[in-house]
């Protein structure tokens, strides 16, 4: 029986407009609404369908960020058999050193066979967390996974390259995967099914005591992205405003 | 020949029939003629595989699972013309095809687009992916200024419900802007929810998301409940039908008009204010759930023939078979029609001239 364990964390949720705290070093939180990394709920779809393929069981653990009960209440509804909440209080950030050292004492104790993180998050200002991970618990990694399958000690899986390239390889297990798709697109579950995994569903808690950060980055200042020159609109009819980009295209050597 | 072994368990025609009985009017699915009308008149009947008419007869032969394997549901619109036409009042749309998406939901199997929607729903609270805090964007810079209720802290006349298209679409923020106009026109004191504001829900129901309607549905009702105001109003006939017909069932009861009734019943004080724009041949489109779903015929054609130099000529189909002459314009009642009819006039041979407009533009315009 194959043991899955999906990382999953909340992440800025692009849909408002991110603003810079007053130490002008990291996102204003007062206002920052968060949504699960797209990769991670692609990391859990993938271990749901290697479940269903193949059977095993799949946990998933998160950090105690708002929103997160909600993330794996829904993932219990498409199939996750435990839900693991780490908490403390995150509320000046984390960074990926110190939430992967956060999760290795967890993830020894569930003894996993393969672990799904997402490949990247928006927020992952000092890499992504699947190598720590990997490194921690003396393990294999393969990032940029878009398809995985399990044939007995090992995993068969396709890598991503740039340029459109696929490779095929064989991975070891025990092993961390980063997930950059999930086979099929993260599956819909009808709120009524989720409203009702919470009633039977439980989250266990893990207390956190200490984060270390150490080998992370240390933010000098962040700022929004900030605007360049204006482009120029060409005026008139249609061969007046051939004949100037003709004009601007012979002075600045193109022509 | 093969006889198959009966099942161990009812079938699942068996358990979905019984689950149809249980609802409003649900016997009347045994008194189905296979007249077929239902199949005639859906404007997607011709493209299913399992138009109405056959998907009742495949659920009586216990051959429903042939159908949810196929795309069929999800060609429904929930426009009610079968459910209009049945000589025997059979409940299809509310019915067998909403019951149909509710079960095509629980099994994952839903198109991308709808997925999305519903996510979107969900986090925030429009199916458009807008941001909620943005939602009374469109009115900032209106002059007077829209009270928005927490902000306002007193009791309004009119709570203005919005909705999704109205807050957010580009197109049919007009409309808005243009109720806008008529309302102080008029002098009415109304305020907004704003970004407190969520989706009515109605088209979340009629898709099979019946968990998630009761979502949106609780939150707009603990927003109803925190202000003091006399009526809602409302632009979009699937609010209007959420709050009026829906909501209740779940303990939320609030009088609600749509727009077209609330300016009719101060026609009177309209028309003095109405210049016209010259003469103009205008035909009007019933909307769905103003028209077959809720009865109201005859405010807005009303509210178009009080626009000075407005004649209003007919389609072929109106009333209760309304599909969308000899019309320079279009009007519509509700806030999906302006950009999908401004785009099928950009496909449909000869209707390249139709211009689309909602009853309230008209009205504004004129005034």
């Amino acid at each position: 029986m194959t043991h899955i364990l999906v990382t999953a964390k909340m992440v800025p949720d692009l849909v408002e407009e991110l603003e810079i705290d007053d130490s002008g070093t990291a996102l204003d939180m007062t206002w920052l609404r968060l949504i699960i990394n797209e990769f991670d709920d692609h990391s859990i779809e993938q271990a749901i369908l290697l479940k269903e393929k193949h059977g095993g069981d799949v946990t998933v653990i998160a950090p105690d960020f708002e929103g997160i009960d909600d993330v794996l209440f829904t993932a219990a509804a498409k199939g996750a058999d435990r839900l693991i909440k780490l908490t403390r209080d995150f509320e000046e950030g984390v960074n990926n050193h110190a939430l992967a050292r956060a999760y290795v004492e967890t993830i020894k104790l569930q003894n996993p066979d393969l672990i799904l993180t997402g490949v990247q998050a928006n927020n992952d200002l000092d890499g992504s967390i699947g190598p720590y991970l990997a490194e921690l618990l003396g393990m294999s990694y393969v990032g940029y996974i878009s398809g995985v399958s399990l044939e007995g000690d090992k995993v068969v899986v396709q890598k991503e390259y740039p340029g459109g390239l696929i490779g095929e390889m064989e991975v070891a297990l025990p092993a961390v995967l980063g997930i950059q798709a999930s086979e099929e697109p993260p599956r819909y579950v009808a709120v009524s099914k989720v409203r009702q995994v919470m009633k039977t569903a439980t989250i266990e808690e893990q207390e956190i005591p200490d984060l270390d950060p150490r080998g992370g980055l240390d933010v000098n200042s962040m700022y929004l992205p900030e605007a360049a020159e204006k482009a120029e609109m060409l005026e008139g009819d249609e061969e007046e405003i051939a004949a100037k980009l003709v004009e601007i295209l012979k002075d600045s050597g193109i022509l | 020949m093969v006889i198959a072994s009966a099942p161990s368990s009812p079938s699942f025609s068996k358990t979905f029939f019984d689950s149809l009985y249980e609802l409003a009017d649900g016997e009347r699915f045994k008194s189905c003629l296979q007249c077929a009308t239902c199949s005639g008149i859906c404007p997607f009947g011709y493209l299913m595989d399992f138009p109405p008419g056959r998907m009742i007869s495949y659920l009586r032969a216990d051959l429903f699972d042939e159908i949810l394997d196929t795309d069929t549901v999800w060609m429904c619109v929930s426009c009610y013309a079968c459910t209009e036409v049945c000589p025997a009042k059979i409940p299809v749309t509310p019915g067998l095809m909403t019951r149909a998406k509710e079960e095509m939901l629980l099994a994952g199997n839903l198109p991308s687009e709808l997925q999305d929607a519903l996510e979107y729903s969900q986090r925030y609270g429009n199916p458009l992916g807008e941001s909620p805090r943005k939602r009374a964007d469109w009115a900032k810079d209106l002059s007077p200024e829209i009270p928005i209720m927490r902000k306002a802290g007193r009791r309004v006349d009119i709570l203005w419900f919005v909705g999704d298209y109205p807050s957010y679409h580009p197109r049919v923020q007009q409309t808005s802007i243009a109720l806008h106009k008529i309302l102080n026109a008029l002098e009415v004191d109304f305020g907004i929810l704003g970004p407190e504001e969520n989706s009515d829900g109605d088209t979340q129901r009629l898709a099979g998301e019946r968990g998630l309607f009761e979502v949106l549905a609780e939150k707009n009702g603990k927003c109803f409940s925190r202000y003091d105001f006399g009526q809602i109003i409302t632009t979009d006939p699937h609010a209007y039908n959420a709050i009026k017909n829906e909501y209740p069932q779940l303990g939320i009861e609030y009088p609600i008009q749509h727009y077209s009734e609330f300016l009719y019943e101060r026609i009177d004080d309209l028309k003095p204010l109405l210049k016209g724009n010259g003469q103009v041949k205008v035909t009007y489109h019933d909307p769905c759930y103003l028209g077959r779903v809720n009865k109201i015929y005859d405010q807005p054609r009303a509210l178009l023939r009080a626009i000075p130099g407005l004649e209003l000529v007919e389609m072929p189909h109106n009333h209760s078979t309304s599909l969308a002459s000899g019309a320079e314009i279009l009007a519509v009642a509700c806030p999906y029609e302006p950009p999908r009819f401004e785009d099928a006039t950009k496909v449909v041979d000869g209707a390249e001239g139709l211009i689309v407009k909602d009853i309230i533009e008209l009205l504004a315009d004129a005034i």
